[in-house]
């Protein structure tokens, strides 16, 4: 396979992941198991409340922090780096 | 020192700062006017991301809005944010590799064709109209209300600061108002925000406030005593909802979808210097944005509580100074009913006596609170950031598309840079004007296409950039086809449900909800149009000729970080 498939081949495979977290916490916690999270309660919030206007942005950006991280040493060790 | 006077003081310094900046950072080329000359740092990119984002209706009307619907307020919040995660995974990166100007340039230069370019420019000029008549509206209400002017004067005001500083120094000029704009904007949410956290609950991080007890020794905690007043006064619990599980799900999709594929947001990644900078400041917009958009939900607690408790039974002639100010705009309506002299607030329209603009809840909240004067002229500068930017950003996207995409690209293409610049102001200053107009005049229905605006952008441009990207093998027949398949249903749609136009006009509009396909509403509708256009898509590429192999080339080039030139003309 040439550098450059494997290369993107391993970026499609971030954001399966990635994607999956973004759509669990929103979709999933903030509305699809938004009734069974709300008998757990975190402080005041009821916990699926709590994901659909709270917590599900918190994680939008640790997500996109974390892609930054992994593609910048994905870059580097293909010699991609611009 | 008065409120009239600090609102005067605040608004003055915030527009003498836009103009002082304006002056600064002229434009002198069209890589300067279109992408600010394409070295904005990732920090400063993501500040002005932000601003340009973070609209009117954001900083206005979401928290209000919020504090009405509820929990089903959430899919504002998430779809609003959600949208950045796909930005910064799968469109940004590799559309600032691809190196041009505008998303027109992306989808035909990818597509080869500029059938398809048109058919791009349409959807850009579309969504963007729609968008910044909001935006004009907006600065009309903040200067009526703050600095007592009539709306029409407060839309010139607006429409004059705009177009000195977007027709001068085109993106770059934007660029450096945007960052400025973010910093007012952001500190005139949150000072109020913090002030009645702490208030109310003794947190000065509102977003913790939220979830504690209330401050008054009853140890009970905020959003159960939420809940309670709701329930009493014969409204859902505010941590429930009432919107069905499709419709959540589809309009938490239309706007995360519609985010990612608004013009003048995706141009803003044009402006940084190379692909691992346009990753970054993704990630820091979203913080910046996240910053208001976390504190927005508990403003809507607050000031709900504190609404109502000030009105709720309440002899009308005891109500304080602000509640006539508000009633003056007619944002705020007392009908007593029951002609009892006080006032009642209930779920049930039969008996309820008090109308409250969404937008109120915001714009009003320093005076329920008590504030001093200065936070309540901070709110009105903040207000006007927000739309001004937000306004800025969508004419650069309305100029660069008539003067780039439409003339240098179709129409005269040996047009000289400087032509084209000049091209570029000229329609940049038509824009506005047009924007004004609708500003003053609003269409009544400027609530029902901000809908559309996201809608349209999910149905036609997220899918062929998207194909674009991932899909080598996506040709010309095949997106075209998609962008119009989308745009049509959209449009079907919209004209169907929010203006009865096929069933005897807006007055049936109500009645039609339960023909809604598969129970989803125009708001969310743009999800299904996203998906007939992938689904259309993918079919006509089936039985068409694949796209030449330089342009598979090009679809390989953008896929590695490396080797990208700054954003140039071609």
């Amino acid at each position: 396979m040439k550098a450059s498939e494997k290369y993107w081949n391993k970026n499609l495979t971030y954001l399966k992941y990635l994607l999956f977290i973004w759509f669990i916490v929103s979709f999933g916690a903030g509305i699809i198991f938004k009734d069974l999270l709300n008998s757990i309660s975190l402080g005041g919030f009821p916990l699926g409340f709590w994901f659909a206007q709270q917590g599900s942005v918190y994680v939008f950006v640790i997500l996109i922090f974390i892609y930054v991280y992994l593609m910048n040493k994905l870059d580097k060790s293909h010699g991609y780096e611009d | 020192m008065s409120v009239q006077l600090w609102t005067y003081l605040l608004v003055g310094i915030t527009f003498a700062l836009y103009i002082g900046i304006a002056i600064w950072s002229r434009a002198s080329s069209t890589k300067e006017f279109y992408v600010a000359g394409g070295g904005i740092s990732p920090l400063a990119n993501g500040m002005a991301t932000a601003a340009d984002w973070m609209s009117a209706a954001s900083f206005i009307s979401m928290a209000g809005l919020i504090s009405i619907l509820g929990y089903d307020g959430g899919v504002y919040i998430m779809g609003w944010t959600g949208g950045y995660v796909l930005l910064a995974l799968l469109l940004a990166p590799y559309l600032r590799k691809f190196g041009k100007f505008t998303v027109p340039d992306f989808i035909g230069e990818r597509y080869y064709s500029n059938t398809a370019r048109i058919v791009a420019v349409i959807c850009a000029l579309l969504v963007s109209f729609t968008y910044v008549a909001g935006q004009m509206r907006g600065v009309g209400v903040v200067f009526s209300r703050f600095l007592e002017v009539d709306i029409n004067t407060g839309v010139i005001i607006g429409m004059v600061i705009v177009l000195f500083y977007a027709v001068m120094g085109g993106m770059k000029g934007i660029t450096y108002t945007q960052v400025a704009q973010y910093c007012v904007l952001i500190f005139a949410f949150m000072v109020p925000a913090i002030f009645i956290s702490f208030q109310m609950t003794g947190s000065l991080v509102p977003q913790v406030g939220m979830g504690s007890t209330m401050n008054d020794g009853s140890g009970v905690y905020v959003l159960e005593k939420l809940n309670s007043i709701n329930t009493e006064l014969g409204f859902n619990k505010y941590t429930d909802g009432s919107k069905s599980l499709i419709d959540l799900l589809a309009i938490t999709c239309a706007l995360m979808v519609g985010t990612a594929g608004l013009p003048h947001v995706i141009v803003r990644f044009f402006t940084v210097k190379k692909v691992s900078d346009a990753r970054k400041s993704a990630g820091l917009a979203l913080l910046f944005i996240a910053i208001l958009y976390t504190a927005a939900p508990a403003v809507s607690v607050f000031s709900r509580i504190n609404l109502i408790s000030t009105v709720k039974d309440n002899p009308y002639t005891s109500m304080p100074q602000w509640f006539s100010n508000w009633e003056q705009t007619g944002l705020l309506k007392f009908n007593d009913k029951n002609n009892d002299g006080k006032i009642q607030y209930l779920a049930d329209p039969n008996l309820n006596e008090l109308y409250v603009d969404p937008d109120i809840m915001v714009l009003a909240n320093p005076e329920i609170a008590n504030l001093p004067p200065w936070v309540i002229g901070l709110v009105a500068a903040g207000g006007l950031a927000a739309a001004l930017s937000t306004a800025a950003g969508l004419l650069l996207v309305i100029s660069s598309s008539i003067s780039h995409d439409l003339i240098k690209n179709i129409i005269n293409p040996k047009i000289t840079d400087k032509g084209e610049l000049w091209a570029a102001r000229i329609s940049a200053t038509f824009a506005v004007i047009i924007a004004g107009y609708f500003g003053i005049n609003p269409p009544d229905f400027v609530a029902a296409v901000v809908a559309l605006a996201f809608g349209l952008a999910a149905a036609s441009f997220f899918p062929a950039i998207i194909l674009g990207i991932f899909y080598k093998k996506m040709n010309k027949e095949g997106a075209i086809t998609g962008m119009i398949v989308g745009i049509l249903f959209m449009l079907f749609y919209i004209l169907k449900f929010k203006f009865g136009v096929f069933d005897g006009g807006k007055s049936s509009v109500q009645g039609l909800s339960d023909q809604w396909w598969f129970g989803v509403s125009p708001e969310g509708f743009g999800s299904i149009a996203m998906i007939f256009n992938f689904l259309s898509a993918l079919l006509v590429n089936k039985f068409t000729p694949p796209p030449p192999l330089e342009v598979q080339q090009i679809v390989e080039n953008i896929r590695i970080p490396s080797g990208s030139s700054p954003a140039n003309n071609h």
